[in-house]
């Protein structure tokens, strides 16, 4: 049942974007751009996590999930530390992912070379 | 000048009608249906350490960071930019596009050397997601702390 | 005193230079489609054995350039220019190639339309009495544009259906004062025409205006009709630009469409996934000097206008948001003086 709650969510998240795209000819980096300053907002005002608790990875996986970590990591730490907590917060809790994001980007592309397309 | 731009209309008419349109409903359904299965794939990893006694939410870091290595290497041997061309949105959207914007552009500007090509260039639209993101939860702190605190 | 020009953009020549050999190197892809029979050599990688792309496109270049005069049995040294041209930045691939030649040079930059630019120097070159051979070549090379206007490679992007192609290739023509023909006989010089387009992804668009221009003031300026040519060619209009620039002509009361070809739909194979067509330098050059040329000498088509078009738009100034400018340049290529 999760499983396929995951997947209805997931889709329909990216099934906006992929509108968004043929519609108004945003690039893949906009639209990155976008869905995570969204989600962030999302997050601020509450909404994500109702999304979170009904479609769990289906929320959290795409870029919207990243921006409501950040939103989420900034207001827990706000709380806990006061002012300082809005600039520590967003990037404490999303460490894990940004830090895999540059190692493995950068293992990855020592390791392999691009190919041309067919 | 207004000549011109009665003209240029007069133009983007014509050139319009014969721009091919996105065949907006195929790309609507490999959108959905890629993007919700790597969202599944993201759900069994989240089962899987929620099994082993963690919250959801603590589960969230290492799920983002098995992702991130899974679309780093499906970049790294050539299958990613496959998936996309049939996927577009849907293998965008995931943390695993998000993964693949750093790796295709490092990769691809290696000849430019390891500091002006792989690291610099890791952040062409990595970059601009990060500074947007973490701008909006500071101002979302911010508020947050102003009106609350 | 201006002698030779007529009308208000085109120059008729006294003695049409000739064009006495030509060569052509293409890519894998290229080497798969319709015309693969025409080309003196196909890479079956399209890293050519280098360590970059720009290098692989680099080679391809000189190759060309050697493949031609080896076929008009001359030596470098009888050449008094070399005339080239390509889409990266600088033009580098043309001026890295030329440093091996040791031979005056003049690098050219007119996107795709390139090698109908350097054809109309060249024959005015040779024409006015400057010069007796002249290499024209020009390049471009998928993998080195892709990252230059586009996206990395490995990126996963959906290519939009008005996209291009831009053909790994690189054709060379040796033109000369003495020869039998193919005779280059008039140039029509192209206008930088713009109205306003602004997708990179839809390139045929912005060249049509430019192409209709030159098109139209060619036969106004020569006086020709359409039934003095067998075939009108464009470079790389591709399926979209096409069905604009067939509807332009259309609105001027004029149809080309049973005499018309372009390079860009000739090269392709529909079923080879490249949307609208291909493009780049190199796909005019490999059309004309591979197929066009044999088709000229073989008496298939006698007379033949062709235009290479460019839409001279850099990453900046996409980035800035700027619109598309498009040039074309007509040039006449006839069995007869």
């Amino acid at each position: 049942m999760d499983y396929l709650r995951a997947f209805l969510v997931g889709g329909i998240i990216c099934v906006i974007a992929q509108i968004l795209m043929d519609k108004t000819k945003l690039t893949p980096a906009r639209i990155l751009v976008l869905y995570v300053t969204v989600g962030a907002i999302l997050g601020g005002i509450g909404i994500y996590k109702k999304i979170i608790d009904f479609g769990g990875a289906g929320a959290t996986v795409p870029l919207l999930g990243f921006g409501n970590s950040l939103a989420q990591g900034a207001i827990k730490a706000v709380k806990k530390d006061g002012i300082t907590g809005a600039f520590t917060g967003g990037l404490t809790a999303t460490a894990g992912g940004i830090a895999a994001a540059i190692f493995f980007g950068y293992l990855f592309s020592i390791i392999f070379n691009p190919r041309t397309k067919k | 000048m207004e000549k011109d731009i009665k003209k240029q209309q007069e133009y983007k008419d014509i050139a319009q009608k014969y721009e091919p349109k996105p065949t907006l409903l195929k790309n609507v359904l490999w959108a959905f249906v890629v993007g919700g299965l790597i969202c599944d794939v993201g759900q069994f990893f989240l089962n899987l350490f929620v099994k082993r006694g963690m919250t959801p939410e603590q589960a969230g870091t290492p799920v983002a960071i098995i992702m991130v290595f899974l679309g780093s290497f499906l970049t790294g041997i050539g299958i990613y930019d496959d998936i996309g061309r049939f996927a577009g949105a849907g293998s965008v959207v995931p943390i695993t596009g998000f993964a693949n914007s750093i790796v295709s552009p490092a990769m691809e500007f290696k000849r430019e050397g390891f500091v002006f090509g792989v690291a610099s260039r890791m952040f062409n639209i990595a970059g601009p997601v990060i500074v947007y993101g973490v701008g909006t939860s500071i101002i979302v702190g911010l508020i947050y702390y102003f009106l609350k605190g | 005193m201006a002698i030779k020009k007529i009308g208000s953009q085109t120059v008729k020549f006294a003695n049409p230079p000739s064009i006495i050999s030509s060569g052509t190197i293409v890519g894998p892809k290229e080497g798969q489609g319709p015309l693969k029979d025409y080309f003196d050599m196909i890479l079956t990688d399209d890293t050519y054995g280098e360590k970059s792309w720009e290098k692989a496109e680099c080679k391809m270049f000189q190759d060309s350039v050697n493949l031609a005069l080896k076929k008009a049995s001359l030596n470098i040294s009888d050449i008094d220019y070399l005339i080239g041209g390509d889409l990266l930045n600088q033009i580098i691939t043309s001026s890295f190639a030329a440093r091996q030649f040791n031979v005056p040079t003049f690098g050219l930059y007119g996107a795709c339309s390139t090698m109908a630019e350097g054809l109309s120097i060249a024959s005015m070159l040779i024409d006015g009495g400057f010069a007796d051979y002249i290499v024209v070549t020009t390049s471009s090379h998928f993998s080195t544009a892709e990252r230059q206007y586009r996206f990395p490679l490995e990126q996963g992007v959906q290519r939009p259906f008005t996209s291009q192609w831009t053909v790994t290739g690189s054709g060379s023509s040796v033109l000369s004062s003495n020869g039998t023909g193919p005779y280059i006989t008039h140039v029509t010089t192209g206008k930088v025409v713009d109205l306003g387009m602004k997708d990179a992804n839809n390139m045929g668009a912005a060249m049509a205006p430019a192409a209709a221009d030159t098109i139209l003031t060619h036969f106004n300026d020569t006086g020709f009709t359409i039934d003095d040519y067998d075939l009108i060619i464009t470079g790389d209009m591709a399926r979209v630009g096409k069905s604009i620039l067939m509807e332009l002509l259309r609105k001027e009361y004029m149809n080309i469409e049973d005499k018309y070809k372009d390079c860009g739909i000739e090269i392709y194979d529909e079923s080879q996934d490249v949307h609208s067509g291909g493009s780049g330098a190199g796909c005019s050059a490999v059309v004309l000097n591979g197929w066009l040329l044999q088709q000229i000498k073989s008496g298939i088509y006698n007379r033949v206008l062709f235009i290479a078009t460019g839409a001279l738009l850099s990453p900046t100034s996409t980035q800035q948001g700027e619109s598309i400018p498009g040039i074309a340049h007509a040039v006449t290529i006839s069995n007869y003086a």
